[in-house]
């Protein structure tokens, strides 16, 4: 008996993803070609840095109910609206200047307050544990968020696997700074390399993960492959990417932004309407993806996740620990 | 010669071009809000894109009078009307980006940011200041306005600095953009300074030869 049933379409016939992206490109090029006498310089026309090369879909992942109900900001949004000042500072320079950058091979360093400092490649920290899928909302400190299906692995078990000595209370992340395939390090905007950090607890709560991948697909460069930290009760700075070294540490790190400006960025950076940034307001946010003519939503405590990571901060004061 | 004054109709020409140059930034903004490339975040782009632009017709603005002085060249000045109604043509453009696609006419939280938030302050103090100014930039007004057009006109240096630092204060970290314009300005300015000090001295030093 047959019980497999012949495909209307022939597998020959439809056009693989790749292609079709290509495709569609190449198009909306052409499109743009016709006028480039009118408008000029390829700088005037943004969206054609979009072209993201090499996507890979990443083999098994579990969906999770995390922020089944938000409505996903769209994959090109993601991936030409960055800050990454490795790439450089303007939203969509990291889409552009991070297409030659190699994440592989890639090994993650882990220092200080461990039982014994080891390193482990990319490719461990995929089969550390079961990949998941979270999709998160993400506040920027700048006035803007998306909502991102990220997926990784919980902090916690790369955590697990370092085996902290008793001593750690706090974690840092040390990203790259490589001059040759990194633009961006090269003008000192930050004091590189970009640090940021976590208390133990913050690090080994339930929302907070190592990300590899957004949209089921490998973390894009211009995103922070091929790992990056997502943190999603805090400003999205916290997020760190291209992470080459965990350290656990006693005293609480300096963070990128601390250095660069302590009054106007504090190692908490929690989300938080009531706490403004000295020289703007934080109480509410633009969604990316509404369009012209879509007002800006209220941000909320903690983005959102007050009833999860509320206790963490219970008695302190967030004005002063910012 | 070729920067010497060119005849009423040349100039005419020259005006046409010109007026048709500095709506291009518009049209560039109208093409890529039709196309659906401006950006993830639209209403940033057009804020910065007629923030920038605003900045730009203001420092051509100020750029006429150092050319004369650098130059001998004094024509152009005749353009500086357009240069000038063009940055408050941007400025407003600017201002209802702000207050209506990114605040949707919340008048409260408006005044709040305005009160509260320099960089916000600043901008909106530039652009009241220039309201006057472009009220008045007609024949009419100028010699309705005699002697003291030209005073009310001097505002126009107090409200390039403030749009500098308009610039300045909202930029997270890299300042190199507001900088460039920042010394663009300077140079303007200091080129008067000089020019107005070497007049000082040399009206002191007839004054001295008189006595």
């Amino acid at each position: 008996m047959l019980i497999v049933k012949k495909p209307d379409i022939l597998s020959s016939e439809i056009t693989p993803r790749e292609v079709f992206d290509n495709r569609r490109r190449f198009i909306k090029a052409a499109g743009f070609g016709a006028a480039a006498g009118l408008v000029a310089s390829a700088g005037f026309l943004p969206s054609l840095a979009s072209a993201t090369s090499q996507r890979q879909k990443i083999a098994s992942f579990n969906k999770t109910a995390y922020g089944k109900d938000e409505q996903l900001t769209g994959y090109e949004d993601i991936t030409t609206y960055n800050n990454f000042y490795e790439f450089g500072t303007s939203k969509s320079d990291p889409a552009v200047h991070s297409k030659l950058f190699k994440p592989t091979p890639w090994t993650l360093s882990i220092e200080g307050e461990v039982k014994k400092p080891k390193k482990i490649s990319i490719e461990d920290i995929f089969k550390l544990a079961p990949l998941e899928e979270r999709i998160y909302r993400m506040r920027c400190v700048e006035g803007w968020s998306m909502v991102i299906p990220w997926v990784g692995l919980p902090l916690a078990k790369l955590i697990q696997y370092a085996e902290p000595t008793g001593n750690a209370r706090f974690v840092e992340f040390i990203s790259l700074a490589d001059p040759k395939s990194m633009p961006g390090v090269r003008v000192p905007i930050l004091d590189w390399p970009y640090r940021e950090g976590l208390r133990m607890d913050e690090a080994m709560h339930p929302l907070t993960i190592m990300a590899v991948g957004l949209y089921g697909e490998v973390l894009p460069n211009q995103n922070g492959a091929p790992m990056r930290l997502v943190v999603p009760w805090k400003y999205g700075f916290k997020g760190a990417k291209t992470i080459v070294a965990l350290r656990f540490t006693e005293k609480m790190p300096v963070t990128a932004w601390m250095k660069a400006g302590p009054s106007e960025y504090g190692f908490y950076a929690n989300v938080n309407p009531e706490v403004e940034h000295p020289r703007w307001s934080q109480s509410t946010e633009r969604r990316i993806g509404g369009g012209l003519f879509s007002p800006r939503i209220k941000t909320r405590m903690f983005n959102g996740y007050a009833d999860e990571v509320g206790q963490l901060y219970a008695g302190m004061d967030l004005r002063k620990n910012f | 010669m070729r920067f010497s004054q060119p005849d009423k109709s040349r100039l005419r020409w020259i005006r046409l071009v010109l007026f048709i140059l500095a709506l291009i930034p518009l049209a560039r903004l109208v093409w890529l809000a039709a196309t659906e490339s401006l950006s993830a975040n639209p209403i940033e782009f057009i804020e910065r894109s007629t923030g920038t632009w605003a900045l730009v017709m203001l420092l051509i603005v100020l750029s006429l009078t150092p050319l004369r002085l650098l130059t001998g060249v004094a024509w152009p000045i005749q353009l500086r009307r357009m240069a000038g109604l063009f940055m408050f043509f941007y400025a407003c453009l600017h201002f209802t980006s702000y207050i209506w696609l990114d605040h949707w006419f919340d008048w409260r939280e408006i005044s709040k940011h305005i009160i509260k938030h320099p960089y916000v302050l600043v901008g909106f103090l530039a652009f009241m200041l220039s309201i006057p100014l472009a009220l008045t930039s007609s024949n009419a007004m100028m010699r309705k306005l005699g002697r003291r057009w030209k005073h009310l006109h001097a505002m126009v240096y107090p409200i390039a600095i403030l749009a500098v630092l308009h610039f300045w204060w909202l930029v997270k970290k890299d300042i190199r953009e507001p900088l460039a314009y920042a010394v663009v300005l300077l140079l303007l300015l200091g080129i008067r300074l000089i020019h107005w000090q070497k007049n000082l001295q040399r009206a002191k030093h007839t004054g001295n030869a008189g006595s």
